[in-house]
């Protein structure tokens, strides 16, 4: 509270004037475009076009656009200012405590979800969906957020797991977890495959590239009918039995029989949770692992300078081939666990907006960061959920919030970066 | 056997010619200066050392080995460093982790007393290890550069412009670390600078770089007084006391 008061206390008065000014001019913009756009509505007269004017909902625009505007400004005034020293150890401390009571209790919830009294099918549902791209957005956080690589295709890797399980299960009988590794080998390989030629371009070109990728996969699976089923896509895909020892379903020798409890059909989605639930704090570990580790350190070198990077030795494309395909393995897991869970994969579920939604979540998260992600998947996957009631509009609400969000945060919800090294011991001390 | 031997060394990016044939040697013990002005060739003959670009002609011999066409990371493991231009140094990542990228193809025996080296060396980096490496006023991370490259225990240095954009007192300290580097530890330095005037006087030969072509050569003392490097060199402004 002091705080805020002493911030406030600092900084100047507010010129009033010239925020009515600045929204005024936001307003007359607003006008400007909402005239063609809202203002005027042609409708049928007799056969003929006519237009007829909307001044009602213009004039709502232009005030809205006014209020908003002086709102924002208002509120970007009152924004604390940032220190651009870095913080003190007590504080770092403190924010690190807070975190893992975070973490803790998040964990908490995940665990315990499906047993909640409100956990019906529908939430279990989101929570699963919710976890997929949890564990998407940790997948291409090392691709993106650690090694700096951009990658717009990454769905690609989730589209080559999903159709490795598809087909090896169907046509080879294998079983899910035989499968799981199998898909995310195929899709390392596929990573190192796109990788090999590309990784040597940088940024931009990258991006291009990486999105090219992905939508020749897709074109591929649309047409390739004979290997995917193109648009109709593969259906009828085995669920995931119980770590191959014992189906689900109603009958003998499946789960409940074998645990002797009542069937229910909820237990093979629990158990689907708990799988998802699991591939995702695997996927945890293994980048918290590997952040530490030699390998991980010489991605986020990478990522800051790629040449400092050659004068000490280092292979840079090497480098940046293993993080393109341990994400691409991640992705092929993930991807390969959505077939099992789904039953149905098509070209549909592959897209571009795919690998878009992924990315947001990795930025919005905070490059680089675990929890961030959490909040960031959470937060895109429930949204379009909540705003079903304004079907034409959530596109408009999806946006409105991403921009809201970067302007509150530019680097993400969650920018600190955890050092991977711990204080070497001072001398003496 | 000379340390360091280029033979003839042409250079390109693309059609520009940077590097056309040059000769240089660089004995053991030595401290070697090489003054150009900008866009000489100064920093593309460091690089074209440590293999990135590479020479189109020539040879570069390290010890009596070929390295020429040696994979990069054999030549720094054979004991060839380079601390970059302009640092280069991994703003986002923390001050020891920048020092122990620059140990990765170190030997891991050595790191713990290379750490305390370093930090016996400037302390201000010890206090600082934590911080994030970008957040360091530029004398610092010129420090942490080359504490970096020296991690891999180097046994040819190679500066490129240590002293840019120091304040004298700053550069004078730059300075000084490396002749106590070259002194003590026995280090090899190949120091390029824009400060001819500091860097001829620790220098025990030094060379003149034009035009990607080697104009002057001799010991520090003689291209001091020589009436062309002053002229083209040290009148310029870079002359200090
Ligand atoms: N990556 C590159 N691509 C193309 N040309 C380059 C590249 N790097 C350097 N050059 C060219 O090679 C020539 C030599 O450049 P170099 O960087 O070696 O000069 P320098 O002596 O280090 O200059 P300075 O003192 O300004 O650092 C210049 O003409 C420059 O334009
Ligand atoms: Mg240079």
């Amino acid at each position: 509270m002091t705080q805020g008061a002493m911030g406030m206390a600092a900084r100047p008065a507010i010129d009033y004037a010239a925020l009515l000014k600045d929204a005024a001019l936001a307003a007359f913009v607003v006008f400007f475009l909402a005239f063609p756009l809202i203002g005027l509505q042609t409708y049928d007269q007799g056969g003929a076009l006519a237009v007829r004017g909307r001044w009602d909902l213009l004039a709502y625009a232009v005030i809205i656009g006014f209020v908003g505007r002086f709102l924002f400004q208002l509120a970007m005034l009152f924004k604390p200012v940032k220190s651009t020293k870095e913080p003190s150890d007590a504080s770092l401390a403190r924010q690190r405590q807070i975190g893992m009571i975070i973490r803790y209790a998040l964990l908490g919830i995940a665990l315990t979800m499906p047993f909640l009294p409100f956990s019906d099918r529908s939430w279990l549902d989101r929570g699963i969906n919710v976890l997929i791209y949890v564990m998407l957005g940790w997948g291409l956080n090392i691709v993106v957020g650690l090694a700096g690589l951009l990658d717009l295709g990454y769905v690609a890797f989730y589209a080559v797991g999903a159709y490795s399980y598809a087909l090896l299960s169907l046509n080879f009988g294998l079983n899910f977890w035989v499968c799981l590794p199998l898909a995310g080998l195929f899709a390392a390989l596929f990573g190192v495959l796109l990788g090999a030629p590309t990784l040597r371009l940088r940024g931009d070109y990258l991006a291009i590239v990486t999105l090219g990728f992905g939508e020749i996969i897709r074109v591929v699976l649309l047409n390739w009918g004979s290997l995917s089923g193109g648009p109709n896509g593969i259906a009828s895909i085995p669920r995931m039995d119980f770590f191959g020892l014992f189906p689900f379903g109603n009958r003998e020798g499946a789960f409940h029989t074998v645990f002797g409890i009542e069937y229910e059909r909820t237990h093979q989605i629990i158990f689907t949770y708990f799988v998802i639930l699991a591939l995702a704090l695997m996927t945890n570990w293994m980048v918290n692992r590997l952040r530490k580790l030699p390998l991980g350190r010489a991605w986020e070198a990478l990522r800051e300078d790629e040449i400092a990077c050659k004068s000490l030795g280092m292979n840079p494309t090497n480098t940046k081939l293993s993080a393109f395909a341990i994400g691409a393995m991640l992705g092929g897991f993930a991807g390969s666990f959505f077939a099992a869970k789904q039953g149905f994969i098509n070209p549909e579920s592959f897209t571009f907006m795919e690998s878009a939604t992924i990315l947001a979540i990795v930025v919005l998260g905070g490059m680089g960061s675990q929890m961030g992600v959490v909040f960031a998947a959470i937060f895109l996957v429930l949204l379009p959920e909540v705003t079903r009631d304004f079907e034409q509009s959530r596109m408009l609400l999806f946006g409105a919030a991403m921009i809201l969000i970067m302007v509150w945060r530019p680097k993400g919800v969650i920018s600190h970066r955890e050092p991977t090294l711990r204080l070497n011991p001072v001398k003496g001390a | 056997m000379p340390m360091l031997e280029l033979q003839g060394i042409h250079t390109y990016y693309g059609h520009v010619q940077a590097l056309k044939g040059v000769d240089v040697t660089v004995e053991q013990g030595e401290i070697v200066t090489l003054i150009g002005a900008n866009g000489a060739g100064k920093s593309t003959l460091l690089m074209t050392i440590c293999g990135n670009p590479r020479a189109t002609r020539g040879k570069i011999m390290f010890e009596g080995q070929d390295i020429t066409r040696a994979p990069i990371s054999t030549i720094v493991r054979q004991g060839v460093q380079q601390v970059p231009e302009g640092r280069r140094i991994f703003s986002r990542m923390t001050v020891l982790e920048n020092l122990q990228m620059g140990a990765t193809l170190g030997d891991p025996a050595h790191y713990k007393s290379d750490l305390d080296r370093m930090f016996g060396m400037f302390s201000i980096l010890e206090k600082r290890q934590t911080q994030r490496a970008g957040t360091l006023s530029g004398g610092e991370q010129q420090m942490l550069a080359i504490c970096r490259a020296l991690m891999s225990r180097p046994r040819l240095l190679m500066l490129d412009e240590p002293s840019l954009g120091l304040a004298p007192l700053i550069v004078k300290q730059i300075f000084k670390t490396i002749q106590d580097l070259n002194r003590e530890n026995g280090t090899t330095i190949l120091l390029v600078e824009q400060n001819a005037f500091h860097a001829l006087k620790v220098a025990h030969r030094a060379y003149v770089l034009q035009n990607g072509e080697i104009r002057l050569q001799g010991s520090g003392q003689e291209l001091l007084s020589n009436p062309e490097v002053r002229a083209l060199y040290l009148e310029g402004g870079h002359h200090a006391p």
